[in-house]
C-alpha cells in the first residue's frame, strides 16, 4: 500500500526539506520505492538538497497544468535507483497549484511508489494546505523552541481538520520529529526540553536530530545527510527515525555530539 | 428547389388550467383603498410579484375613466391586473384587462411548515482531543470540557464554565453571555488570558506561584479570583 507522507511544520527554517531528503533517502536505502515531491512552488530547494538541480526539465506545475506528463517530470536519483524527485517550479507561485491537479498526481504516484513524501512549504496557506491535503501520515518537524512548537501545534490542528482523511472521519497518523536539538543548550535551559515539546504537542515522537555541521555540509554538496555521511550523528538519528516510520521498535536516544577536548573544557563557560 | 411547398399545418392544442388569483375588491373612497395597498406593499414589497390579480368591481360603481385610472394606478405599483369582474362589459375598453366571469371562491391556504418537536440544545460540550493553537471553540450555550490541553494561541469561549483536564496555555473566556457565576478550572495553568463575564486577566497579571498548578478562577463582584485547586 502506497503511503502519502507530508513533512510539515508551519514555521520556516526548521529543517523540513533536509528531513524530507534524509528520510526519503533512508527509506530508499531500506528498499522502499520513494518519490519526494517539492510543494514549495516559487522557493524550491529540495532539488538542491537532493543534488538534482541541473537535471530539472519539467516540474510539478507543468504536470498540474497538463503541459507535461508525470514521468517526464520525475527525476531519478543518481545514487539510489529507487529514489525519485518531483521538483517544484521556481518561476511560478503557489496559486498555480490546484487541489484537483494535486489529487490526480498523488493518485497516479500511488500506483507505482511505496512512499510519496510531500515536502511542505512554510506557512498555513495554499501550498502547505495542499501538501497535507492527501496525506496518510505526517511528520511535524519542530525545533525545541516556543515559536516553532506553537506553529507545530497549529499545523497539527490543521492536519486533524483540513485533510481528506480528517474530512472522511479518519485519522492522519502524526509523528513529531525534533530537529536542531542541542544537548548542551538544552541542559543549560536555553531550549525547551524534549518532555516539554511532547507535552505541548501531545503527539508521538519519531526521532531527535541533533544540531550538526554534518547537515549543512551535506546540503551544500547536494546530498541527503543519510547518504553523504551515514555514520554521522544526524544521519544515524534520521535512519533510526526512518526505521520507526517503517514500524520497527528502535530505542529512543537523545543524541550527543562528540565534543572535542577544548569544547568540553570551554563549552560550559558561563556568559 | 420547390419554392411553393405547402406549409405544414400545425395543430393548435388547447389545454385547460386553473390558477388561484388574488381578488381585489376596491372600496370607496378609492384613494384610501390605494393607500391600504401601499401600506401592504411597504410591509412586504414583493407580495404581489408574479401573482395573478383580478379586480372585483361589484362593490363599487365606477365609470369607464375611473376604472382606467384604477388599473393604471395599480400598474404604477407594479401590480398587473389579469382581468376584471363584477362590471358590465360596456364600461371596459379594449385596452383594459378582459372581463372575467365564472370565478369560484377558494380559500387561500397558508401553508404553515410543520414545526418539528424542538429538543432543547445540549448545554455542555465535551472535547476529547487537545485544542490546538489557532483553533477557536465557541459554545455560548453552556459549559465546555476539554480532556486534553489547550494550546498557546487557542481559545475557548463558553457561555458557562470551562473545565480543562490538561494544561491551559491559551485563552479561556467563560460566562460570555453575562453569566458572572461561571468559573474556569484547569489541571495546569499557563493561560495567556482568563476572562469571566467580560472581566479579564492576562498572563502577566497571573500570580507566578500559581503557574503549573491546578487552579480555578471565578468572579467576586468585579474582581477575578484565581486560586489553586488543592
Amino acid at each position: 500500500m502506497a503511503k502519502v507522507l507530508v513533512v510539515t511544520s508551519g514555521k520556516g527554517g526548521v529543517g523540513k526539506t533536509t528531513s524530507t531528503a534524509a528520510i526519503g533517502a533512508a527509506l530508499a536505502q531500506a528498499g522502499q520505492k520513494v518519490v519526494v515531491v517539492d510543494f514549495d512552488v516559487g522557493l524550491r530547494n529540495l532539488d538542491l538538497v537532493m543534488g538534482a538541480e541541473r537535471r530539472v526539465v519539467f516540474d510539478l506545475i507543468n504536470v498540474v497544468q497538463g503541459v507535461a506528463k508525470l514521468p517526464q517530470a520525475l527525476i531519478r536519483d543518481k545514487r539510489l535507483e529507487n529514489l525519485w524527485l518531483l521538483p517544484a517550479s521556481q518561476t511560478r507561485d503557489k496559486d498555480a497549484l490546484t487541489e484537483e491537479g494535486i489529487g490526480r498526481i498523488v493518485d497516479e504516484l500511488r500506483t507505482s511508489y511505496d512512499w510519496i513524501i510531500c515536502d511542505s512549504p512554510a506557512g498555513i496557506e495554499r501550498g502547505a494546505t495542499l501538501a497535507m491535503r492527501f496525506a496518510d501520515e505526517a511528520i511535524i518537524v519542530t525545533n525545541p523552541e516556543v515559536s516553532s512548537v506553537r506553529d507545530s501545534d497549529r499545523i497539527i490542528g490543521m492536519l486533524d481538520s483540513k485533510t481528506v482523511r480528517a474530512e472522511r472521519g479518519e485519522r492522519v497518523e502524526k509523528h513529531v520529529l525534533i530537529t536542531r536539538y542541542d544537548g548542551a543548550r538544552a541542559a543549560r535551559g536555553e531550549m525547551l526540553s524534549i518532555e516539554d515539546v511532547l507535552d505541548i504537542l501531545a503527539t508521538p515522537l519519531l526521532g531527535i536530530i541533533p544540531e550538526s555541521q554534518d547537515v549543512l555540509r551535506a546540503s551544500n554538496v547536494g546530498s541527503p545527510v543519510t547518504l553523504n555521511n551515514p555514520a554521522s550523528t544526524p544521519a544515524r538519528a534520521y535512519i533510526d527515525a526512518t526505521r520507526r516510520l517503517l514500524g520497527e521498535t528502535v530505542a529512543m536516544t537523545v543524541p550527543v555530539e562528540r565534543a572535542g577536548l577544548m569544547n568540553r573544557l570551554l563549552g560550559r563557560r558561563a556568559a | 428547389m420547390d419554392a411553393n411547398a405547402e406549409p405544414t399545418r400545425q395543430l393548435v392544442r388547447l389545454r385547460g388550467r386553473s390558477y388561484v388569483a388574488f381578488v381585489f375588491c376596491p372600496a370607496v373612497p378609492i384613494v384610501e383603498w390605494l393607500e391600504e395597498i401601499d401600506a401592504t406593499l411597504a410591509r412586504s414589497p414583493g407580495f404581489f410579484v408574479g401573482k395573478p390579480v383580478v379586480l372585483d368591481l361589484s362593490a363599487v360603481d365606477l365609470s369607464r375613466p375611473a376604472i382606467a385610472h384604477l388599473v393604471l394606478s395599480l400598474e404604477k405599483r407594479n401590480i398587473r391586473v389579469l382581468g376584471i369582474e363584477g362590471v358590465e362589459a360596456a364600461r371596459l375598453t379594449a385596452s383594459m384587462p378582459p372581463l372575467l366571469t365564472g370565478g369560484r371562491h377558494c380559500a387561500i391556504q397558508h401553508v404553515q411548515p410543520e414545526k418539528p418537536e424542538v429538543k432543547p440544545p445540549p448545554t455542555s460540550l465535551l472535547l476529547a482531543s487537545p485544542v490546538r493553537s489557532g483553533q477557536s471553540i465557541v459554545f455560548p450555550d453552556g459549559d465546555v470540557t476539554v480532556l486534553g490541553s489547550v494550546g498557546s494561541g487557542a481559545e475557548i469561549v463558553a457561555g458557562g464554565s470551562i473545565h480543562i483536564y490538561g494544561t491551559l496555555r491559551g485563552r479561556a473566556m467563560a460566562g460570555v453571555n453575562g453569566n458572572s457565576s461561571a468559573r474556569i478550572y484547569c489541571q495546569k495553568i499557563e493561560a495567556e488570558l482568563l476572562a469571566i463575564d467580560g472581566f479579564y486577566q492576562t498572563a502577566e497579571e497571573l500570580d507566578e506561584a500559581l503557574r503549573n498548578r491546578p487552579a480555578q478562577a471565578w468572579l467576586e463582584g468585579e474582581i477575578m479570583r484565581i486560586t489553586p485547586l488543592n
